[in-house]
């Protein structure tokens, strides 16, 4: 039958034109980039690629002294897309870092690829506390903050403030729940309600009813991206914001998100591990080449996409080019000492950073712009995490 | 669980379910005149809050955007009707329904290459705020115009249908098309005109709900099945029936999503209440479907003779 | 094997053979791996699309819920294999059974209606399972479920390995299309094929049409599983979007494309649809796009797929059978 024929030469001849055959140059560095570039969280993924983009461009389009290859995909904020990525870049594509990926989800779906076949997966935002404890691994590296960090800030301000009762929300993933675990491990008041709500959820108006209802002194929610940005929306158009004190983590309080509400976010208080003000040469570099290429100023996300470039760098630097030796590009990845935006930090044992977090206020800057400012001392300082014990790593 | 919570969210099944039912009477009409089951109906509502979130942006003013994209998405639907789904009337259902899944490929693309992947958009200044409707009821107060525009149009498709000439032509149609034909009725200008007014529709409910939920490609096939399952229940053909289901389906969804999570937490972990709440919520619209099926299977109100 | 078709003639059918073995070990020489199981995931939805086609595409029956069973079939075995029970023997079997169980249930309750609010009611389970199984936490829920090994199918077999893993999907499929062969020239198949073309004529001649049609339904959804049991091995991932209504939608893409209620016509049009989209995907973003509007000219133009193509093309004079 001619079809069974056609049918096949066109399998055959499809595959072959997508068998590239690719010289696997010790020349070069691969990145396999992956990332949420659309849907209503893109603006995050998008600020850690721009950023990341930028460090190669500052730094003639190397990184450790050898052209870097970055190839850059999206996620679509769906786990399996991201997991076939994931395969795609270390099986194919045999890529020498792999990272990007914004949300812990899509992350834990694809992690197993990365780590069955060794190869190097770096963090610039999702750090979830199974990966710091017991399923640690050494070719996981956070160049953000563990899951739980900025929550265990702001736990602790709300201490500080001595409050004596907060309603919690988050979504109902694996980040959502290390959120308000963290929150309460350093919350010393009571609990007045503490709600999950579905991955992707957008209207908040029957949660909303129920926190009018609860009538507590302070709501916190870990909502990142377009649900944050909702939530925050009804919440001031619900006149919530009257009686009750709206506390973010730092991210549900960044630019993107004034960006898109406006002036209700004047006076709202976040924790975070980074700002726009941190007095380091490297910070004040970052932030002003970054407004100038991109127009606008960087968020966190930004900010940690910046470090994995940097990081990425020295280590490389460190190997002295030497992509194959992957035993000692662990080691280098561990100990390389470059300059970060955000000042000090080291890595734990388990691969994930550690480094002080501030209380920070949205305000309005010298040019009338709203944007974060740091407020005092830093609420904990050289703060690790609380899984480290559990990891076998040593 | 006090008062005042069971009347918020009362009130916000009833946005739901009037935004619910802009998309139903569309579809319904479509589905009891033309005999078309038209998966595209939910990338029209998504290409209405597209319009909308450019054309606010454009003209800087939030109803004058409003207006003209219903007007563009009615166009770009009887456009739709004159040129490619007038073929499909005389096919199977299968065949219906597959092509306005590829419809929905394409329409879901066109959008995100003309546009990207959302735009953003927001209620207008004036209606950021709450409204104070009892004491200790703080209610948005774009939300309460969504239901004045809700129950306004409603008002207006009923007396369109029950009431004009237009309205009877269609009325004949949904019970009797054969009939309908034989008496003289210019059915193509009907057919493209019933097309047109669903299109309008849907870009009503896409405009409003733009601001509380994304603007986003993609957003289409959620609210698309609930839409399909209001007019099963509903009965296929009835506009009153659409009226009918989708506040019924919308204050199942919203009650259901507070009071049966209440009920689990009494006796859950909050993990599982909060996991297990919403989804038997999701399931119950399901359930009632099933049930109104096996019950009366031509739904509550059939339009069909 | 020549019954099944016969008018291909033998070279086409050894052709046929000859890559389906061929192709994936000249790929193993060449180091490519990462597109025998690229292959290997275009059979294993072949086998969901086949199995959809024997209600849709003989059956006449246009259920928008059949993703359920391919997605309860993977989630039984990614089940077991995260609870330790790693044997495929037992997890297949487990994957077969509760979907048959699910097939059971729902066609009992949806064969009760037509047309329309048949695909309502299909759907509307569908969405009740996918629902429910976003609901539990305990194995993924949203997040999916990753598993951390492969079915153990003793004899030696390391299902880890891209190219025995290949063969192994080869011979389900193999086996998938010989039972639906067998069952469409039984007697059985016939009374099918009268029930498709005429409800009303069959009944009076004393068949039950429920019953038959029922049976189909479970046969059918039991496929499904097995497909989803492979599924979740190839993926060593699950989550509840395998089960969502478009996932349904894009199966009966395939069974259309491939040419409705032909013996392979799943296969084929699970092939196309995947090459294609992987193909256009390396040149843009875009490509669902492109890959609706061929499926919009597939549907206007040729209603038989790709299959009833080439028959025109073949035999332009002869009536078409679609058997």
């Amino acid at each position: 039958m001619r079809l069974a024929f056609l049918k096949s030469l066109l399998t055959l001849s499809s595959v072959a034109a997508l068998v590239a055959m690719p010289a696997l140059a010790a020349d070069k560095v691969k990145i396999g980039f992956v990332s949420t570039l659309s849907g209503p969280s893109a603006a995050l993924g998008v600020d850690i690629r721009d950023a990341f983009m930028l460090a190669v461009k500052l730094n003639g389009g190397k990184l450790g002294g050898l052209p870097a290859d970055v190839s850059i995909s999206d996620d679509q904020f769906k786990p399996d897309v991201g997991k076939q990525l994931f395969e795609r870049y270390v099986k194919r594509d045999k890529v020498d870092f792999l990272t990007g990926v914004v949300f812990s989800n899509i992350m834990l779906a694809g992690l197993p690829e990365a780590v069955d076949n060794k190869t190097i997966y770096l963090s610039p935002n999702a750090a979830p506390s199974p990966i710091a404890g017991a399923q640690c691994s050494p070719y996981f590296y956070a160049v953000s903050w563990p899951n739980d960090a900025y929550h265990e800030a702001a736990g602790q301000y709300a201490t500080n403030l001595k409050v004596k009762s907060a309603y919690l929300l988050a979504p109902n993933y694996q980040a959502g729940k290390d959120s308000l675990a963290g929150f309460k491990r350093f919350y010393k008041g009571t609990v007045s309600g503490e709600v999950y709500t579905k991955l992707g959820q957008l209207d908040y108006a029957a949660e909303l009813a129920e926190i009018r209802a609860a009538k507590p002194e302070v709501v916190y929610t870990f909502l990142p991206g377009g649900m944050g940005i909702n939530f925050i929306k009804q919440f001031m158009a619900a006149g919530l914001n009257k009686d009750i004190r709206l506390i973010q983590p730092g991210f549900g309080a960044d630019q993107d998100v004034i960006r898109a509400v406006g002036n209700d976010m004047l006076g709202v208080f976040d924790t975070a591990h980074w700002g726009l003000d941190l007095p380091n040469e490297a910070n004040k570099k970052f932030v002003a080449e970054f407004e100038k290429e991109y127009k606008r100023l960087p968020t966190l996300y930004a900010a940690q996409g910046y470090d994995t470039a940097l990081l990425i760098d020295a280590a490389v630097r460190a190997s002295g080019g030497k992509m194959e030796d992957k035993d000692a590009m662990l080691k280098h990845l561990k100990t390389a000492k470059f300059n970060s935006v955000r000042g000090d930090f080291r890595f734990n044992t388990n691969n994930f950073p550690i480094q002080n977090y501030y209380l920070r206020e949205v305000q309005k800057d010298a040019q009338g712009r709203l944007v974060n400012r740091i407020v005092g001392q830093p609420i904990l300082a050289n703060h690790g995490d609380a899984y480290v014990k559990d990891c076998p790593m040593k | 669980m006090t008062g005042i919570l069971i009347l918020e969210q009362a009130l916000n099944g009833l946005q739901f379910g009037l935004m619910l039912f802009l998309l139903a009477s569309g579809l319904t009409l479509v589905f009891g005149i033309m005999d078309m089951i038209n998966l595209a109906h939910g990338a029209l509502y998504m290409v209405g809050a597209f319009f909308t979130a450019w054309l606010v942006q454009l003209t800087d003013s939030f109803w004058l955007g409003v207006l003209l994209a219903v007007l563009l998405t009615a166009v770009v639907g009887m456009l739709l009707e004159a040129t490619l789904l007038r073929t499909l009337y005389a096919r199977d259902h299968l065949s219906q329904v597959l092509a306005t899944f590829a419809l929905i490929l394409i329409i879901n693309e066109s959008v995100r290459m003309i546009w990207g992947s959302d735009l953003p958009l927001s209620a207008p200044q004036v209606l950021a705020g709450p409204v104070e409707l009892l004491p200790g009821l703080l209610y948005s107060s774009y939300r309460l115009v969504i239901i004045g525009v809700g129950l306004g149009i409603a008002l207006l498709l009923f007396l369109l249908v029950t009431r004009t000439r237009m309205g009877a032509w269609v009325r004949a149609g949904a019970s009797n098309r054969e009939m309908a034909m034989a008496m003289g009725i210019n059915i193509r200008a009907l057919f493209t005109g019933v097309f047109g007014i669903g299109a309008a529709l849907c870009a009503v409910a896409g405009a409003m709900l733009g601001p509380l939920l994304a603007v986003q490609v993609g957003m289409g096939e959620n609210i698309l099945i609930l839409a399909f399952v209001v007019i099963v229940i509903g009965g296929i053909g009835s506009v009153w029936g659409a009226f009918v289901g989708a506040i019924l389906v919308g204050f199942v969804d919203t009650l259901g999503r507070t009071l049966l999570p209440f009920l689990f937490r009494e006796v859950f972990s909050p993990q599982f209440a909060s996991a297990a709440g919403p989804a038997v919520a999701s399931i119950a619209v399901y359930v009632l479907m099933a049930v109104v099926l096996f019950v009366r299977p031509q739904g509550l109100f059939s339009g069909r003779s | 094997m020549r019954a099944m078709n016969p008018k291909t003639p033998l070279w086409a059918w050894l052709f046929g053979v000859a890559m389906a073995i061929g192709l994936p070990l000249v790929l193993h020489a060449l180091g490519q791996d990462f597109y025998i199981s690229m292959l290997s995931r275009m059979l294993i939805y072949g086998i969901a699309a086949c199995s959809l086609n024997l209600i849709l595409g003989y059956g006449g029956l246009v259920s928008f819920g059949h993703a359920a069973f391919v997605g309860i079939g993977a989630y039984m075995v990614g089940i077991l294999i995260t609870e330790g029970v790693t044997n495929g023997w037992l997890g297949f079997a487990a994957a077969m059974g509760v979907s048959a169980l699910a097939a059971a249930i729902i066609g009992a309750i949806s064969l009760r209606t037509r047309g329309v609010y048949f695909i309502m009611i299909t759907l509307a389970f569908a969405q009740m399972i996918y629902y429910l199984v976003n609901s539990i936490k305990a194995y993924g829920g949203d997040e999916g479920l990753n598993i951390k090994r492969r079915s153990d199918f003793g004899f030696g077999l390391d299902l880890k390995n891209d190219l025995t893993f290949y063969f192994v999907v080869l011979l389900v499929l193999v086996l998938t299309l010989l039972l639906i062969s067998r069952i469409m020239h039984s007697r059985f198949g016939r009374v099918i094929h009268a029930l498709r073309d005429d409800d009303v004529r069959a009944e009076s001649i004393g068949f039950a049409a429920y019953r038959y049609k029922w049976v189909l339904f479970v046969i059918a959804g039991t496929l499904g599983g097995l497909s989803g049991a492979l599924m979740v091995n190839h993926q060593n991932y699950v989550s509840p979007n395998l089960m969502h209504w478009t996932q349904s939608g894009i199966l009966m893409v395939m069974v259309i494309l491939g040419g409705v209620g032909t013996l392979a016509g799943g296969l084929w049009g699970a092939l196309v649809l995947l090459i294609l989209e992987d193909v256009i995907a390396e040149y843009t973003l875009h490509w669902q796009f492109y890959v609706g509007w061929i499926l919009l000219a597939v549907i206007l133009l040729a209603p038989k797929g790709l299959s009833g193509l080439v028959q025109k093309f073949r035999s332009p004079a002869r009536t078409k059978d679609s058997a």
